[in-house]
């Protein structure tokens, strides 16, 4: 409607005619973006909500919208429900080794394939990004049966190693794109001045790097942490994961819903306040030169 | 995302970096590309990708085959313990599998369900990134909040959360339609029916999908040349005309590559349904990712299991073909 209104002013008078509009129709368009923050932000908050009322308001036929008077009874339910710690521990450990060996393997992939012409690359290209394209829940069974051929099954290292397989084409395909970003110029011009291709390598184009590396890692990380299906399938019980752990309340414990909200506030929230760290640099990332494709 | 405009701005050096040829000698890869390996130098690429392949090889590569192998064999419990050989069947777990009713069904409903939640993602992301260029700034910085709070939130959360919301007697989601007038949702099951409940799980999908399309989206509106929106205006496009022959075209990479990365992701939907139902899925929630599961660990066909799992990858094959070709567009420009 807006639009409609600009069109036809320009042949008389364009900017008395077009600013008497401009306020009210941003008006329209702000009450419909908060509408869509409500509802974005409403799964959130009602998390929250739930987490910090005293339990016996949490589970109300009547809904409170505000956690007033605010208690942390539900978060020490949830700890006492089943051990947390252990869990996290464990998801720390996985998440952690992978990212590490991912960054340091993909690193060197995405180099030989951004920074080397040889025969053969495009079809690395493509099967880096084709191996990025299967998806994880269709290999779930082969991948089960080569952990146990392995003696892998219920061992932290089996799933390291099952991780690896989205979070490696993931860190080269993403690192690659930090690279070509940077000029090539840049490690000639330092070749030229005497040092190796590694010199080159470490001192002009690493710093540059590193924070397309540090935010494709913590990306990685909470792509790890996040994983459900092969930590619920490679763990027993005893060494179950934090995602796992967080998942048993609606399977073993049917309705706790407070503690289960606690629960997820606790799984939830350090994973956005990370996220929002990297967030940008990643769209950043991701999308660089997709537009002018 | 004044990130994605210098990062962009900054491909087209590139390019024209590598085709001159600056004195020196840093150039070793020209040669390589004509002389094959020659050398220590020539053999470079290779070693660095030596322990990235090896270990997809291991955890992908294999996997993979073994995927294919599987599935013309019968592979059961005797044979996971070793105590049997696996024996080959030829195409009898696909003939089982191809004449069974149920599967069917199990096929047309993963195609609504993916289909209709990769529909709802795209509009619905699309439309916000729009309104995102209309919006006051604090408006726009509210909403981006609650997009990458949504974005963020692992799947397991969500599931719960969603879970609680949608409660039958406590849930906030009936207490608010029952507010509406006529309406009386007091109670009522919204995983009763296989239609309602994927529904809802949809609904969950669609909230944690839209904030990656409409973030990408708005990133990529800052690279709509305003000049080109502003002359097509003057020439007497209304603002659907505007966005159809001049957004959108330029959009339209973009979208290709989030519909099918949507499609895949959609498709693969597991722990959503999983969760929701308490780790036990009724027939009527069975998506093909969750019957292969079923088939495999529960009844313990592994083979039947990765001959579903192999049908559905091979479904996704026709979408990836186009992914990849618009990804080796992208790749070409670098």
């Amino acid at each position: 409607m807006s639009g409609m209104s600009v069109l036809t002013p320009p042949t008389s008078a364009p900017p008395t005619a077009v600013r008497p509009n401009r306020p009210k129709s941003k008006a329209g368009w702000n009450v419909l973006g908060l509408l869509v923050f409500v509802v974005m932000v409403f799964p959130v908050y009602w998390m929250l909500n739930t987490a910090f009322k005293p339990a016996k308001y949490a589970i109300d036929p009547t809904p409170r919208f505000f956690p007033w008077p605010m208690s942390l009874e539900n978060f020490r339910r949830a700890l006492n429900i089943s051990d947390f710690w252990g869990p996290v521990e464990r998801s720390l450990i996985v998440s952690g080794s992978t990212v590490v060996i991912g960054a340091f393997v993909g690193l060197l992939a995405a180099l030989a394939i951004s920074r080397f012409a040889f025969r053969g690359r495009k079809l690395v290209i493509i099967s880096i990004l084709t191996v990025q394209m299967v998806p994880l829940v269709a290999m779930v069974i082969p991948v089960f049966l080569l952990l146990n051929q392995l003696h892998q099954i219920d061992k932290l290292s089996g799933l390291v190693l099952t991780y690896l397989t989205f979070i490696l084409p993931f860190t080269v395909w993403t690192l690659r794109g930090f690279i070509v970003n940077i000029p090539k110029e840049l490690e000639e011009a330092a070749m030229v001045d005497g040092c190796t291709r590694t010199g080159a390598f470490l001192r002009v184009v690493f710093p540059l790097l590193a924070p397309g590396l540090v935010a494709t890692s913590i990306f990685g990380f909470i792509q790890a942490w996040n994983e459900f299906l092969y930590a619920l399938l490679v763990m027993s019980q005893q060494h179950e994961t934090a995602t796992v752990w967080l998942g048993s309340f609606t399977t073993a414990h049917g309705t706790e819903y407070a503690p289960m909200m606690a629960g997820s506030t606790m799984m939830g929230i350090p994973v956005v306040i990370l996220f929002l760290f990297v967030q940008r640099k990643m769209a950043a990332g991701l999308t660089a030169g997709a537009v002018k494709g | 995302m004044s990130a994605a405009e210098t990062t962009t701005s900054k491909v087209p050096p590139t390019r024209h970096s590598s085709p001159p040829d600056p004195a020196g000698r840093p150039q070793p890869p020209r040669k390589r590309r004509f002389g094959g390996g020659r050398g220590g130098s020539g053999a470079t690429p290779w070693l660095l990708l030596a322990p990235c392949f090896l270990i997809l090889a291991l955890v992908l590569g294999y996997p993979l085959v073994r995927l294919v192998t599987l599935s013309f064999q019968d592979y059961k419990k005797p044979q996971l313990w070793g105590f049997q050989p696996a024996t080959w069947v030829g195409f009898d777990n696909y003939t089982a599998i191809l004449g069974d009713s149920e599967f069917w069904s199990v096929v047309w409903r993963t195609c609504w369900f993916a289909g209709g939640a990769v529909l709802l993602t795209m509009v619905l992301g699309m439309l916000v990134a729009l309104l995102l260029q209309r919006v006051s700034g604090w408006v726009k910085t509210l909403v981006n909040i609650a997009l990458v709070a949504s974005w963020a939130m692992p799947v397991v959360v969500a599931v719960t959360v969603f879970k609680w919301m949608f409660d039958s007697d406590y849930g906030v989601v009936n207490w608010t339609l029952s507010k509406l007038p006529g309406v009386d949702y007091d109670g009522h099951n919204w995983f009763a029916s296989g239609v309602q409940g994927l529904s809802v799980i949809m609904l969950l999908v669609v909230w944690g999908a839209v904030p990656f399309v409409t973030i990408t989206l708005s990133a990529g509106l800052t690279q709509v040349p305003k000049e080109l929106e502003e002359a097509a205006r003057l020439d007497g496009a209304g603002p659907f005309g505007v966005f159809r022959y001049v957004t959108f075209p330029i959009l339209k990479p973009l979208v290709v590559m989030m519909t099918t990365l949507s499609v895949i992701w959609d498709v693969g939907v597991f722990p959503q349904v999983w969760l929701m139902r308490g780790g036990h899925p009724e027939p009527e929630f069975q998506l093909l990712t969750t019957y292969s599961y079923e088939k495999a660990f529960e009844v313990n066909d592994y083979a039947s299991g990765s001959a579903i799992a192999l049908i559905t990858v091979l479904l996704l094959f026709g979408v990836v073909a186009v992914y990849m070709r618009q990804m080796l567009k992208i790749g070409e420009v670098e």
